[in-house]
């Protein structure tokens, strides 16, 4: 798909140079115009009809993630039960989009799951992405041979840090074709910037860049273990980039705010932010994503409330 | 999939207006012996209020109670002027509610803006300057220096309560009393504001507040026992006050009106000066004298500064000011929205390329939806005159030396914006612009230290700062 729409830009990936050329051509973001628009969109008020509207569609967004050392069978099998019905009490409550765990439980989530959601899979050495590219690489296709749907990678923050653009870039564009399955289909890959460890809004937004070149179907600012991890204006840069690519490809590119994202109302602020600032085409589980574990029962306690007028405690909410 | 935000109104039961207002004198509300007139909710056209409108006899009461408390007041210690300040910003805090819900009621400002910018900066320059009440000996004017007298102050519509705190506060810092007229569309915050001083147990005539059309303010700045006048609000008006004390021994600052460029270069961080050039003429639907109502942008980034413009502009909310997602709110009066509705007529008949997006106005009250005029020239009046609406005019340029010719070309120099991200030319462009404020990479900000003020047409005088202090000292002999 992209690789016709992105033929324009093979001269900028060409080299590190015209890769380095181009990545620091792009416009810069001024860190304080930046925090003030994501603060001013934050401060719309949302509720009645829309806060209903928001609160399903956030829901319905949630890539529901255990990410731990502990994780088990037992663990994700939980999550995944938890994925289809995350209200048992309320079947009109939706399913979330897709559950996220390490490769080797990919397995046991599809076991349950089946197609109702997709399931995510790091791969490439995370969090860190120290290794080398042959191991990341097995990685992938080991997570894509158990069934995942979805693979989220980490991208190589030293090599970022230090200039290797052009090596960002060809491991993105290495680990997407090892999301290829025997079928000729492939998982969809989402790129994990750790933005927290990237510092600058220009680095964010020069990774933007760099994965929607390189052919990644979603950009994704952290791993969740690394603070901070998704802002509202580091989301607010990724999502200008989205748009502005797709002005300049016809690509759209997803954006997945992952970690620290907690309450129902901090996820409605993210969403009037996708829609004042890519635009309303990406209201919808295939182009946005909150990689969140504990923003779930946020959700249902508030949906709750707005369907009954009273807030529960939150023991009559599943435990993941 | 659209994201429809259901209203979201402030109550307005938060504030009680009482359907007729005297005038504040000497601590007390009293009857204007003068006519009266009404108060609109621009929003609506609703009927807000009766006001009383001073006549001369009446401000000569004023002005009276201030000279009798302007003994009192001047004598007083910094320290314990500094605590009726610290207590007038404290309750300001308190009540910003109620304050923030008026204001917009009144003037037609969103409530976003009157909460969230115009109350809390009201607050902060009552906090800046209480604390420069006992520190006047440090301020630079010399030892010791001494208060003017009694202050006459005239205030415009635009920002009524922030205009106020503007001449109030470092005013009565420095130990004036003052006679204020707030603008005949926008009195209320200033008698709730009147209700403060009194909550906050302010000697008696230390403020006085006469409301009241142009011959009230008129019979203010002329009365010859007004030491000092401050005005901000039109260059016509501003001309008007400068000829009439012109030969008596008042003093004078004179805030007027702009027409301030927006210089956009073409490495400048896009998104961020969409922002700045949005939030520099659209703030309070542009009625803001230092409003950047003329965008100055590089021709090599002309197209894709004004693509993102556009798509910017389509997504500002019009509508009910009290509804915390509004954007743009109401035009003050119809008077301002037909002078709008006119120059944006000969910006079209002129030439210029209107382009508002589509936005639907409610159907009563005063509205103009944003709008903005390309291919303009400095030949154009839109390129000229103020607007004081959310208007906006742009026009390109190739150099730097050319920006810096083209923004210094207006009778006018209150501010001006510089978008770029290198620092040189940043700090290259403030030395060479004719303007008080060079806002670098942001736009329309404000900040009690820092000082505000205007060359050539756009008045005399600062106000803000440590600078703002010098408007109401005089040195201890002189």
């Amino acid at each position: 798909m992209p690789t016709s729409a992105l033929a324009a830009y093979s001269e900028v990936t060409a080299s590190d140079a015209s890769l380095r050329r181009f990545l620091h051509g792009l416009p810069g973001v001024d860190q304080v115009g930046a925090e003030a628009r994501a603060a001013g969109l934050g401060t719309r008020s949302i509720k009645t009809t829309a806060k209903a509207w928001a609160l399903d569609l956030a829901i319905r967004m949630v890539d529901l993630t255990t990410l731990e050392g502990q994780d088990t069978p037992g663990k994700v099998r939980a999550l995944a039960n938890k994925a289809l019905r995350p209200d048992p009490a309320d079947p009109t409550c939706p399913s979330v989009a897709a559950v996220c765990v390490y490769g080797d439980l990919v397995g046991e989530v599809k076991a349950i799951v089946g197609s109702q959601v997709n399931v995510a899979a790091v791969a490439t050495a995370f969090p860190s992405g120290r290794a080398s590219m042959d191991v990341k690489l097995a990685d992938t296709r080991d997570a894509v041979a158990n069934g995942a749907d979805e693979i989220d990678m980490v991208i190589d923050r030293g090599a970022f840090l230090a200039g290797r653009y052009l090596q960002v870039f060809e491991e993105i564009v290495a680990t997407r074709e090892a999301c290829v399955r025997p079928d000729g289909s492939h998982a969809h890959l989402k790129v994990i910037f750790e933005t927290g460890e990237l510092q600058t809004y220009d680095n964010v937004r020069r990774a933007s860049w760099l994965a929607m070149l390189a052919g990644t179907d979603f950009i994704k600012t952290s791993t969740g273990k690394v603070q901070p991890a998704a802002t509202l204006p580091v989301t607010l840069v990724m999502l200008e980039a989205v748009r502005d690519f797709r002005e300049a490809t016809g690509v759209q590119i997803g954006v997945k705010p992952a970690g620290g994202i907690r309450t129902a109302k901090d996820a409605i602020k993210y969403l009037v932010m996708v829609n004042e600032i890519a635009g309303d085409d990406w209201l919808d589980p295939d182009w946005f994503r909150f990689g969140a574990s504990t923003l779930l029962n946020d959700l249902l306690m508030q949906r709750t409330k707005m369907t009954t007028g009273r807030y529960s405690g939150p023991d009559y909410f599943t435990l993941d | 999939m659209a994201f429809e935000y259901a209203p979201a109104p402030e109550s307005r039961s938060i504030v009680d207006i009482r359907p007729s207002y005297g005038l504040f004198i000497d601590g007390e509300f009293v009857d204007g012996r003068g006519s009266s007139f009404k108060t609109v909710n621009p929003a609506t056209e609703e009927t807000l209020a009766e006001i009383a409108e001073a006549s001369d006899a009446d401000v000569d009461l004023a002005v009276r109670a201030a000279r009798r408390a302007f003994r009192g007041w001047s004598r007083m210690s910094g320290k314990e002027r500094a605590k009726y300040l610290f207590r007038i910003a404290r309750i300001i805090q308190e009540r910003a509610r109620e304050l923030a819900v008026l204001e917009s009621i009144d003037n037609g400002k969103p409530i976003k803006e009157s909460r969230d910018v115009d109350v809390p900066v009201v607050a902060a320059h009552f906090f800046y300057y209480a604390g420069w009440a006992d520190k006047l000996d440090h301020a630079g004017l010399g030892p010791n220096p001494q208060p003017l007298g009694v202050a006459g102050q005239v205030i415009p519509w635009n920002f009524p309560l922030l205009m106020l705190a503007w001449k109030v506060a470092p005013a009565l810092a420095c130990g004036n009393t003052v006679v204020l007229k707030p603008a005949e569309t926008t009195p209320l915050t200033a008698l709730l504001f009147a209700e403060i001083c009194q909550q906050a147990d302010l000697p008696p005539g230390v403020v006085n507040i006469v409301t009241g059309a142009g011959s009230t303010g008129q019979a203010v700045v002329s009365h010859p026992d007004v030491d000092k006048v401050a005005f901000t609000g039109s260059t016509a008006v501003g001309k008007a006050i400068a000829r009439a004390i012109a030969g008596t021994d008042k003093l004078a600052t004179l805030e007027l009106g702009g027409k301030a460029a927006n210089i956009v270069f073409d490495d400048a961080p896009i998104d961020q000066a969409v922002e700045g050039i949005v939030g520099g003429i659209f703030f309070n639907q542009g009625h803001v004298c230092c409003a950047g109502s003329r965008l100055l942008v590089q021709e090599s980034v002309t197209d894709e500064v004004l693509g993102r413009l556009k798509r910017r502009m389509g997504t500002l909310r019009v509508g009910d000011p009290l509804d915390k997602n509004t954007d743009i709110g109401a035009i003050n009066s119809r008077e301002q929205l037909e002078r709008i509705r006119e120059l944006s007529d000969i910006g079209e008949a002129e030439g210029a390329e209107r382009w508002a997006p589509a936005c639907e106005l409610p159907s009563s009250g005063f509205w103009f939806p944003p709008t903005i005029f390309t291919g303009v020239t400095q030949a154009h009046r839109i390129a000229r005159d103020e607007v004081f609406g959310p208007v906006l005019s742009v026009l390109t340029f190739r150099t730097p030396a050319e920006a810096i010719e083209k923004a210094n070309n207006t009778p006018y120099g209150l501010s001006a914006g510089v978008w770029t991200e290198k620092g040189s030319r940043i700090l290259h462009m403030a030395s060479q612009l004719r303007a008080g404020v060079v806002w670098a990479n942001t736009f329309n900000k404000f900040d009690p230290a820092s000082p505000f003020g205007g060359y050539k047409e756009s008045g005399y005088g600062r106000e803000g700062g440590r600078q703002g202090l010098a408007a109401y000292l005089k040195e201890a002999d002189a």
